[in-house]
């Protein structure tokens, strides 16, 4: 490289660039991101509804009119594949998010602050990782929400389906980010700049704040990145076992309820969603991979 | 290593005893009690009848009360009947909980094989085409939703090419050896599957940090051959930090075996608590939801002890 000084950043992105995985991942998510949206266009231009059910066009063969055919209700697979992918991703990106401030939350607070505090929130924390997750995620997805005090109307909507996966998800997958910014924070802490801030009499806040999340950020996007995909997966599950997004709004997971009777007469049908979310998962890895390698520092000597 | 192994035993009931009221509270919140069950038998019950059967079950008492007495009787061996199958909750479990088991032990023991089969191999040339190769099929591991790969492979090798059964434990008059093991094929590589590619990543790069060390340049200039030096004085080490990986992933594990029952019909621990949520059976679910966390926590606490074992540095 030359001896021309550049941002971090730059520098960064020049390595992203280098990882073939990183690259074709980045270009598989921009499709994916075109093919959602394409709903809206799509359904300006043909006019068809997503929700409405036609017994009489079950498991129509692919038309000009429905490009991908029918599914079991008579109801269009293309644009629902298109809008279960929105709720899909948007799910994947609202509970890494909500996990994520809970995980740093938790993190740099044990980190800093170190001692008793710190022992009980791993503590905490080691003993949710053990936990067998997705049983504790179905209970929570059956939880009837009337009965916390919101009304009926609330409770039955497709909002609160979608909501409730986000939060519950967000509940429990905070673990890894939370034991990972917390291992970065305890670095940080005992530097020099850090000492003398705290000497000079900042607050605590400042100081996580100003000095040791902007100097974690980059294991904190990373860790992000291979969140997503997890939260992704554990939506699509919870959606497929009845306790996530609820029909009539489709989402990856909940269009592969039936599937299993559909093996046998539409296999199509069972395919199309799980690979979606599958090529989803992988892109969003692989990101994570390509990140990975463009923040280290160490990546560009050869191994 | 007797004081560190009791004090783990205490920590695993103290996570039991929580857990137990935290799933006690949450079944609490599921739609339907076990009055409305009764009642939808019983539809001419009059709401004085229905609030004297509240009072009789205490389920007019406050939660911790209740609580309370659960946890009393459970204490006592009692842990209530299952609505469900009409039999005593650990009736019903027992079996379950071996056939979950064995999916488990045995997927476990699959996926680790075929992790560190592939994880070395990777290791020995990170960069050169098998590692590309294995790296994307780990990828994909991690990645495909475990419900999916099970349908998929239902799709596959039961419909299409007619080769294995797609459900259940044996065929109905059947029960051979030959027949289990044929119902065990699809449910085992589904879950060693989904296991593998997680698991292969770690050993891999535990593999890669151990051969860069001193240790291996040392073994290798008194001559060993190059199996020795990779299978002997690397992997032991770098087994040690993949093996906490292994060891937290058991409920990982027990997730997925949830699924590759329910999509196969096994009659285990995981199809079970799906089935007693599904059907408002609380005991059922309760008890279920306890043992697959004791399951997790005893397995996390065997690792914890092979830990030690591979790494004399460490004392318990």
């Amino acid at each position: 490289m030359q001896d021309q000084a550049i941002g971090v950043w730059r520098l960064r992105w020049r390595r992203l660039r280098g990882h073939r995985g990183g690259m074709v991942s980045l270009l598989v998510l921009g499709l994916l991101v075109l093919f959602v949206l394409a709903a809206f266009p799509l359904q300006a231009i043909t006019g068809i509804d997503p929700d409405a059910t036609d017994l009489f066009a079950r498991f129509d063969p692919p038309s000009a009119t429905h490009l991908l055919g029918m599914d079991e209700a008579g109801r269009d697979v293309l644009l629902r594949l298109m809008i279960g992918g929105q709720i899909s991703l948007l799910v994947g990106l609202l509970a890494t998010l909500l996990g994520g401030v809970i995980g740093v939350t938790v993190g740099v607070i044990a980190g800093y602050f170190g001692g008793r505090l710190d022992g009980a929130l791993m503590r905490f924390t080691d003993g949710m990782i053990a936990l067998p997750l997705l049983p504790l995620l179905i209970v929570l997805g059956a939880v009837d929400l009337t009965k916390l005090g919101f009304s009926s109307e609330f409770a039955h909507s497709g909002a609160a389906g979608f909501w409730r996966i986000v939060v519950i998800i967000s509940l429990v997958d905070w673990t890894s980010i939370a034991r990972l910014v917390r291992a970065a924070t305890l670095q940080i802490r005992e530097r020099d700049y850090v000492r003398a801030a705290r000497a000079a009499g900042a607050s605590a806040f400042y100081m996580m704040r100003t000095h040791i999340l902007p100097n974690i950020a980059t294991p904190i996007i990373v860790s992000f990145t291979l969140t997503v995909g997890r939260v992704i997966l554990a939506e699509s599950v919870l959606s497929f076992l009845g306790f996530g997004v609820v029909p009539p709004t489709p989402s990856w997971g909940n269009m592969l309820n039936n599937a299993q009777e559909l093996v046998t007469t539409a296999p199509a049908l069972a395919v199309y969603p799980g690979l979606l979310i599958f090529i989803t998962v992988i892109a969003v890895n692989f990101l994570g991979d390509g990140l990975q390698h463009a923040f280290d520092p160490r990546s560009d000597r050869k191994d | 290593m007797r004081r560190f192994i009791l004090r783990r035993l205490g920590q695993t009931l103290l996570v039991l005893l929580v857990m137990s009221f935290v799933i006690y509270g949450l079944i609490g919140l599921m739609p339907g009690d076990p009055l409305d069950v009764m009642i939808a038998s019983n539809p001419g019950a009059s709401p004085e009848v229905v609030a004297r059967l509240r009072v009789i079950y205490g389920l007019d008492q406050p939660l911790m009360l209740r609580y309370a007495h659960w946890l009393l009787a459970a204490l006592q061996g009692d842990l209530g009947f299952s609505r469900t199958h009409s039999q005593p909750v650990l009736v019903v479990l027992a079996p379950a909980l071996w056939t979950t088991c064995k999916l488990m032990l045995i997927s476990f023991v699959v996926s680790v094989i075929l992790a560190l089969g592939l994880g070395i191999v990777s290791a020995l040339r990170p960069g050169g085409w098998l590692d590309s190769l294995i790296s994307l099929a780990a990828f994909a591991g991690i990645s495909v939703p475990v419900f999916w790969l099970a349908l998929m492979m239902i799709l596959v090798f039961a419909v299409e090419l007619h080769w294995l059964p797609a459900s259940g434990r044996e065929t109905v008059g059947d029960g051979s050896l030959l027949d289990v093991v044929r119902h065990l094929i699809m449910p085992v590589a589904t879950l060693a599957l989904a296991n593998t590619g997680g698991f292969t990543r770690f050993v891999r790069a535990s593999m890669i940090e151990t051969l860069r060390m001193d240790h291996i340049r040392t073994a290798r200039a008194k001559g060993n051959g190059e199996g020795r030096v990779v299978l002997i004085h690397a992997l032991r080490n770098a087994m040690i930090p993949v093996l906490t990986v292994m060891a937290l992933s058991f409920g990982t594990l027990f997730s997925g075996a949830l699924l590759t029952e329910t999509m196969f019909a096994q009659p285990g621990m995981g199809k079970m608590i799906y089935d007693a949520i599904l059907s408002n059976d609380f005991n059922l679910a309760l008890v279920g939801l306890l043992f697959a966390t004791l399951i997790t926590l005893l397995s996390n606490l065997a690792a914890d002890l092979a830990y030690a074992w591979l790494d004399p540095r460490i004392k318990l």
